[in-house]
């Protein structure tokens, strides 16, 4: 039984004002039958230093990633995780994270590949829950296990591979890292040296939009009508329907994914997971250099 | 992983490493939050000069490290903000296991160390790879302080 939307003004504005809730919404729901708060971090620790009362831990390494090949688990490990975390396939999931949240729409995207209909975001992240002094508990929650069902993963949808990547050019993609990583002054963003690539710059005709830019200091996203001026006109997206992401290794542009399709409501934005350390990497690969996007190569 | 098979971990770092493998691993995690709270203060003589530290790029939180030597005994100094546990945890074993020990000494230690911890798959090896790059920084600055 999925739990009602909190009705904010604020997400009023959004195509989608279901996919997030605010901090004070989540205070007030925590104890609702249904509904499973999950905190996904960068760091591994994070969680256990405290959390929000209830919330259970999925890390996006140790979860969510195969060990072996490069790619996310298969629908029987999915539906474990979900199962042993007291998540049904009808639970209402409330995402939060450090970092604004990449990690924790990064999951998100995740749970979205296995078709998990009711998942939001905490708008502001971990960071704007501990600023306003809410509850935090070391306590791990006692979820009782459920079944949840093995799920076929899509990846037809959401998720871009650099194939279909190749077949895009013509339609808008945007890269989300950093300008330095854009220009290909570094290949990698300050601070994160060890997921660098062979070559640096952009793939051609991208439009650089740092994910920042979808947010608000205190980590919120922006409201709807300075949204659509970052990607409609300043990244010339237009009135486009179909979009690809991508930043390094496809948790910026999670973020960005969740903002171009449930605040935006983009009808196909696809995240290209691969990003920058595998199209940096492979061979005979167009790439652009410097601050212009550059043309889109002829197929 | 037995002494044998690295006979230059040093009776410090060797301990630590024993403490980590005799747990199970969701336990491992938890020792590594116990060293990350136990990190060491800064001294005085660092707090208010942070040009004096150097940042470890490999880490992804701002993790700042300095090395002193005296008398031939070394002695490692870091400071990481509380909101990256993981990354404290690995300064504070880094900073605990090697301090005090000789130049010579902390130069031995395999480069590998982070990866004898069991913490692989707990942790990932991608964020292992931050407490190789602040060892290899270390053993640098043991080797300029040394040569001064």
């Amino acid at each position: 039984m999925p739990v009602s939307p909190d009705p904010s003004e604020k997400f009023q504005t959004y195509a989608h004002p279901e996919r997030l809730v605010s901090t004070a919404w989540l205070e007030e729901h925590l104890d609702d039958p249904g509904l499973v708060v999950v905190e996904s971090n960068e760091d591994v620790l994070l969680y256990e230093t405290g959390h929000i009362p209830g919330a259970v831990k999925i890390d996006w390494h140790t979860d969510l990633n195969d060990p072996v090949v490069r790619d996310y688990i298969e629908g029987e490990a999915f539906a474990g995780l979900m199962g042993r975390n007291g998540i049904a396939r009808d639970t209402t999931i409330v995402l939060y994270g450090d970092k604004s949240n990449w990690w924790a729409a990064y999951a998100l995207w995740v749970f979205t590949l296995f078709g998990h209909e009711d998942v939001r975001l905490l708008d502001g992240g971990r960071d704007r829950w501990v600023a306003e002094g809410r509850a935090m508990t070391k306590d791990r929650p006692n979820r009782e296990p459920v079944e949840y069902p093995v799920v076929a993963r899509d990846d037809s949808a959401i998720r871009a591979f650099k194939e279909d990547v190749l077949a895009h050019f013509g339609k808008p993609i945007i890269d989300v890292r950093s300008p330095e990583e854009y220009s290909g002054e570094r290949t990698h963003m300050p601070a994160y040296p060890e997921e660098g690539a062979l070559r640096g710059g952009h793939i051609p005709s991208a439009r650089s939009v740092p994910w920042a830019r979808a947010a608000n200091e205190d980590g919120t996203f922006r409201g709807a009508d300075e949204l659509a001026t970052v990607y409609r006109e300043d990244a010339a997206i237009g009135d486009a329907d179909d979009v690809v992401a991508y930043c390094r290794i496809g948790e910026r542009s999670s973020h960005t994914w969740f903002v171009l399709t449930h605040l935006l409501g983009v009808p196909r934005v696809r995240n290209y997971d691969g990003s920058w350390t595998e199209w940096g990497s492979a061979v005979r690969v167009p790439i652009q250099t410097g601050a212009e996007p550059g043309d889109a190569p002829l197929r | 992983m037995t002494d044998a098979s690295s006979p230059a971990l040093p009776p410090s770092l060797a301990e630590i490493r024993d403490d980590f493998l005799e747990l199970g691993e969701s336990d491992r995690l938890q020792l590594l939050l116990e060293f990350s709270e136990a990190l060491p203060e800064l001294p005085e003589r660092f707090r208010d000069h942070p040009e004096l530290l150097e940042r470890v790029e490999e880490c992804q939180s701002p993790v700042f490290i300095v090395v002193e030597v005296d008398g031939g005994a070394v002695a490692v100094h870091a400071t990481a903000p509380a909101e990256s546990p993981t990354t404290r945890g690995f300064a504070s074993i880094l900073a605990q296991g090697l301090s005090g020990l000789e130049v010579a000494t902390v130069l031995a230690t395999p480069d590998d160390f982070p990866f004898e911890l069991g913490l692989t798959r707990a942790v990932s090896p991608l964020r292992l790879r931050g407490m190789t790059g602040m060892l290899a920084r270390i053993k640098r600055q043991v080797r300029e302080a040394a040569a001064a």
